[in-house]
């Protein structure tokens, strides 16, 4: 399990672009389909009278789902190969897609979206272009699925390629950071095995693609952002003076004799150990769940964030955020929520909401409110100054959540733009 | 020593066990003497060393389990200073709250679910910490990290929260708990691969050893006085062991030789069997799962 890189990819296609066959058959190329689940399927699938294995039947997981033929909830697939541990969010095309979508991605550094051959880039592909593109990931691979339908035809896939790249065009991600596969998910074409049907593609297959991505080259270049999370005080006799921060490393390193400033007191400090478990580290890197010690006797409690001293974030009350709406209740102007940045939680009002953005590319509209699936962008007072990057330099330091007071729900989630 | 260690889906876990402690008053880890309840343990472990792990060990007792698992738990409770809270399925079913089963198929796995919220009353639990991995079963890979249950103990699966990046969300109304699965994404092979490179200790069931048991439906059940058996199905004894552990009348053995950490590991590499494909109760019906889940079941 140590070895093994890890790869979060997030699913993106309309209903019947033949997203759950994907990985189904995905799962079925890797030998992650165990032969009684294979069977379930082979017996569901002739009972239905389809004359194929209907892989989607291995990824729509309930009752409702198997019901009507669509998947509703994002569900978490998993498979691995020799060299690689993939967990893939996949997101329904159907309703909610917004919503269900931003949150698949959001534990995702690379996104897969399906178009069907015989349908081209339509308003959906605009969306799930929009949404990884507002989300910052690393990689695009661009599937073209159905091609067994439209005769293997390497125009079509050129023509679907090209309008694509129209989209790229007004977006901020760079041409290295998209790859187009042309597949077929029934038939398992470029899935694991190169297509002899399609000669004129010379790419990687699409398991072959998703091996060559390391998880360094995914993860964004910022600065070191430590969140306390928990603070450990034994009290035992062995470790009777012991304080510990504990928590979740974003962005770069941390070392031992770091000089480090402590948010929001601004006190500083110097890193005296690093601590995992019965070991002691030097470095700690982005991702890992470390217990960091300090030299001096600082006042340090959850919600507060360790950083150096050369590197400090923005210390803010009132933040802009481009705002993606995900409960049925609006967002509306004078709004009081829990905004959960990290760990910490302060109080939020809405001051403005300056536009409601359309998911096609095509521009940004007044509104009054946000509603469910909306994305738009606001400005909000803080009780409290947060500490933050922008959500297009340290992805974890530069989003958060709002929580509704009355229902506990998550209502939002926010994109922190930069401060002009 | 190693200077740097990284191991994303451990650091991910250890995460959630903190933030547990953080946002609740009175968690505790459903513990049921099986591999996943073990090695919460000992990330639970890690979370918060060098101080105690700050919340007790729920085991929910049917009365059928593996002897040897019931062992392992105490030796584990006391080698670890933990505290053990144990409720009975005998309990309930002797105060008249659940009838036992009859048959062919009986079973105490769905009674459990009565004893288990009844002990999330008594205490008050507002966080319950599981074992559960989305890669087990299709209900429960549309499962949250922190899944929240209403005070019937109900799950709303068509009502979740969203969650996004790793903010969990754990504010809730009096009544209500949240369910915690810290190793969500963990699948069987990384928790038999965790549990070798950790070298933790794990029952003796889960290794190849013989016992007495006989053939039905094409699962390997054991014979024991709390295993329904029909006269005519012979008992034999075999080389077996077992990929998942609960309660007796729900878990099937698979034939093995694996006796030791690597080779059970090796034979899990190879299976073209799910783990979930030796599980009984699974089999009642394609949403069997689901609907336990949906009326309170872990």
């Amino acid at each position: 399990m140590e070895n093994r890189k890890l790869i979060k990819i997030a699913t993106a296609g309309s209903v019947d672009d033949g997203k759950s066959t994907l990985i189904g058959r995905l799962l079925y190329d890797t030998g992650s389909l165990t032969t009684d689940k294979l069977e379930a399927i082979e017996k569901t699938s002739r009972q239905r009278g389809f004359d194929y294995l209907d892989f989607s039947l291995a990824t729509d997981g309930l009752v409702a789902e198997r019901e009507q033929g669509i998947t509703i909830d994002v569900a978490h697939i998993y498979f691995n190969t020799d060299k690689t541990n993939f967990i893939v969010a996949d997101t329904p095309g159907h309703v909610e897609y917004t919503r269900n979508m931003v949150t698949g991605a959001s534990t995702s550094q690379v996104a897969i979206i399906l178009i069907d051959a015989r349908k081209g880039v339509i308003e959906q592909t605009y969306r799930h272009f929009f949404i990884s593109n507002l989300l910052r990931l690393s990689h695009v691979v661009v599937t073209i699925n159905k091609m067994d339908l439209v005769g293997y035809d390497e125009d079509v896939f050129l023509k679907i390629k090209s309008d694509f790249d129209a989209l790229v065009e007004k977006s901020c991600f760079r041409t290295e950071q998209i790859t187009f596969i042309p597949i077929s998910a029934l038939k398992g074409e470029n899935i694991a095995k190169k297509s002899t049907e399609m000669p004129w593609y010379v790419g990687n297959t699409l398991l072959d693609h998703l091996e060559v991505l390391e998880p360094e080259d995914l993860q964004e270049q910022a600065f070191a952002r430590f969140p306390v999370q928990y603070v450990i005080r034994p009290k035992t006799d062995a470790f009777h003076d012991f304080r510990g921060f504990s928590g979740k490393l974003y962005g770069g390193n941390l070392q031992v004799g770091d000089q480090v400033t402590i948010l929001p007191s601004f006190t500083e400090s110097k890193i005296k150990s690093i601590q995992f478990f019965d070991r002691q580290l030097e470095v700690a890197v982005p991702g890992s769940s470390v217990t960091i010690t300090l030299e001096d006797e600082v006042d340090i409690s959850r919600g507060d964030m360790i950083v150096k001293s050369t590197e400090l974030p923005s210390s803010e009350k009132s933040i802009t955020a481009t705002i993606c709406q995900v409960n049925h209740k609006p967002l509306k102007v004078g709004e009081k929520y829990t905004l959960q940045h990290g760990v910490n939680r302060v109080l939020a009002r809405v001051e403005s909401i300056h536009s409601k953005i359309q998911t096609d590319f095509s521009g940004e509209e007044s509104t009054d409110a946000l509603k469910l699936n909306d994305i738009g962008k606001v400005s909000f007072k803080l009780s409290k100054a947060i500490h933050f990057d922008p959500y297009q330099v340290n992805r974890s330091n530069g989003s958060f959540i709002l929580i509704d007071e009355g229902t506990h729900d998550t209502v939002s989630v926010g994109f922190i733009e930069a401060r002009n | 020593m190693p200077t740097i260690y990284f191991n994303p889906k451990e650091a991910e876990s250890i995460y959630i066990l903190r933030e547990v402690a953080a946002q609740f008053e009175r968690p505790v880890l459903l513990f049921s003497g099986g591999k996943d309840s073990i090695t919460l343990v000992r990330l639970a472990q890690k979370a918060f060393y060098p101080a105690k792990i700050p919340f007790p060990l729920l085991h929910i007792d049917t009365g059928h389990n593996f002897p040897e698992t019931i062992q392992f738990r105490d030796e584990l409770v006391k080698e670890l200073g933990l505290e053990l809270i144990v409720r009975n399925v005998q309990d309930s079913i002797d105060q008249g709250k659940v009838r036992e089963e009859k048959g062919r198929y009986a079973s105490r796995n769905t009674l459990q679910t009565t004893t288990l919220l009844d002990a999330i009353e008594e205490f008050k639990f507002d966080a319950c910490i599981g074992g559960a991995r989305r890669d087990e079963e299709k209900a429960r890979a549309k499962e949250r990290v922190f899944s929240v249950r209403d005070d019937f103990g109900q799950w709303d699966e068509k009502n979740q929260r969203p969650e996004l990046f790793d903010m969990l969300n754990g504010r809730i109304d009096q009544g209500q708990n949240v369910r915690v699965f810290p190793i969500s994404n963990w699948t069987e092979l990384d928790v038999w691969e965790y549990i070798k490179t950790e070298n933790i200790k794990i029952p003796s069931i889960y290794f190849a050893h013989k016992r007495e048991v006989f053939f039905r439906d094409g699962l390997i059940w054991t014979a024991n006085e709390h295993v329904y058996r029909e006269p005519h199905e012979e008992v034999v004894e075999k080389m077996v062991r077992f990929r998942t552990v609960g309660d007796m009348t729900c878990t099937a053995a698979v034939l093995s030789q694996a006796d030791t950490l690597d080779a059970v590991v090796e034979e899990i590499r190879q299976s073209t069997i799910s783990e979930r494909g030796a599980r009984i109760d699974d089999k009642r019906s394609e949403a069997a799962m689901e609907k336990r889940k949906k009326v309170g079941y872990f």
